[in-house]
């Protein structure tokens, strides 16, 4: 359902300001969102500053230097720091991204960040994702087949691997499910970008002996239609993929198979 | 791990924080045209019914959309129209499998953008 304004427990109050660094000239002010589950109290947005003299280029060096010297309570999830492990997502000035991979020179201003949108917070920065996973799941991804194991490998043509890029690269990340419009209104039916994306990577794979079953499954008016092309999926792939050009194969296919 | 606070938690923001753009406007644009053109069409029907009960209600329908804030919902209807048909075009290219790259995306958005409000004053011209 859409709901343009959030819930009370939701509503976000102005926090608190942390002290500057001494001895640093080249401050740069963070404006991060916080919630504890503990204190009971609404979110707030504190501010920070940090010391971009001693600082790395990527947000996460920023919000590690902030976890490490001013405040350690600040949390997030972080692990690879080089864009592989998807852990760092968050929207950062207005987009969401991986703060490992986005270089703090891209924005103006202030640096706002607040976790994934339209998701159950679990403290800070971080999202509750088991219904994102749950999704995942549920277009089963891996190989389905009928036919006999061969003895080695499930052999394909080098014509039939390359329909693959632009989809196995996906980190699970979930910014595009979560800046997309569609999910935050229907995300309960709707199965989002992500797991659209991967639904057609087996869709498509030469291998794979369920292309029936996985397109009967997807025929559905909520788990693939609610898919408007608005865009900001593949706007925001940390990647650079495009989960709205598969959902459109997806919906060919659908159409296709019927004529 | 057990988690005690599944209940309670906030919901952490959307539209509030979102950053709009170009792809994201026009699709919300082509929802409310479309919602518009509707309420516009009732309009219409409404001078088209009116015309047929008698020249009094006629009179009034007519009186409402020939003033300055009737006409300008008709103009807005008529961008409405241009707007929503020119992007059903655009949603057509998308259903056959093309157009979806981000750099073909922005063209296309701004194309109909524009085009909408070209197509706008030429018919305001023309007829």
């Amino acid at each position: 359902m859409v709901q343009l304004t959030l819930p009370k427990n939701s509503q976000i109050r102005t926090g608190k300001t942390w002290p500057k660094p001494e001895g640093a000239s080249n401050l740069r002010t963070f404006r991060i969102y916080r919630w504890n589950p503990d204190d009971g109290e609404n979110p707030r947005v504190d501010t920070y500053h940090v010391d971009m003299d001693s600082c790395g280029p990527m947000v996460l060096d920023a919000i590690i230097k902030i976890k490490n010297e001013i405040d350690p309570t600040l949390t997030f999830r972080r692990s690879c720091r080089e864009g592989i492990c998807g852990s760092c997502a968050m929207n950062i000035d207005g987009i969401n991204t991986l703060a490992c991979t986005y270089g703090m020179d891209e924005i103006k201003g202030d640096v706002k960040i607040y976790p994934l949108p339209h998701m159950p917070v679990v403290k800070d920065l971080i999202p509750d994702l088991t219904h994102f996973y749950a999704q995942h799941a549920s277009i089963m991804p891996w190989l389905e087949t009928k036919s006999n194991t061969p003895e080695k490998e499930w052999r394909q043509s080098i014509e039939d691997r390359e329909k693959l890029d632009g989809l196995y690269e996906c980190v699970m990340c979930a910014c595009c499910s979560t800046s997309c419009p569609s999910y935050w209104w229907n995300g309960d039916q709707y199965l989002g970008p992500a797991a659209l994306l991967h639904a057609y990577r087996w869709v498509i794979d030469s291998r794979d002996e369920a292309t029936g079953e996985r397109l009967d499954d997807l025929h559905d008016p909520f788990k693939l239609y609610r898919c408007h092309t608005i865009m900001n999926c593949a706007k925001s792939c940390p990647k650079g993929l495009n989960p709205a050009k598969a959902i459109g194969e997806l919906k060919k296919l659908m159409v296709e198979r019927t004529m | 791990m057990a988690d005690v606070n599944r209940g309670k938690r906030p919901l952490s923001p959307h539209l509030q924080v979102y950053r709009p753009q170009i792809t994201s406007v026009m699709s919300i644009l082509h929802r409310l045209t479309g919602i518009g053109l509707t309420l516009g069409a009732v309009l219409v029907i409404w001078w088209l019914i009116a015309a047929a009960i008698s020249p009094e209600a006629f009179a009034t329908a007519d009186g409402f959309l020939t003033s300055w804030f009737g006409l300008l919902i008709l103009v807005g209807s008529l961008w409405a129209l241009w707007y929503h048909a020119l992007n059903g075009i655009r949603h057509l290219v998308w259903d056959a499998g093309y157009g979806y790259e981000l750099d073909v995306m922005e063209k296309s958005g701004w194309a109909v953008a524009g085009g909408s409000v070209v197509l706008t004053v030429l018919t305001l011209i023309v007829v």
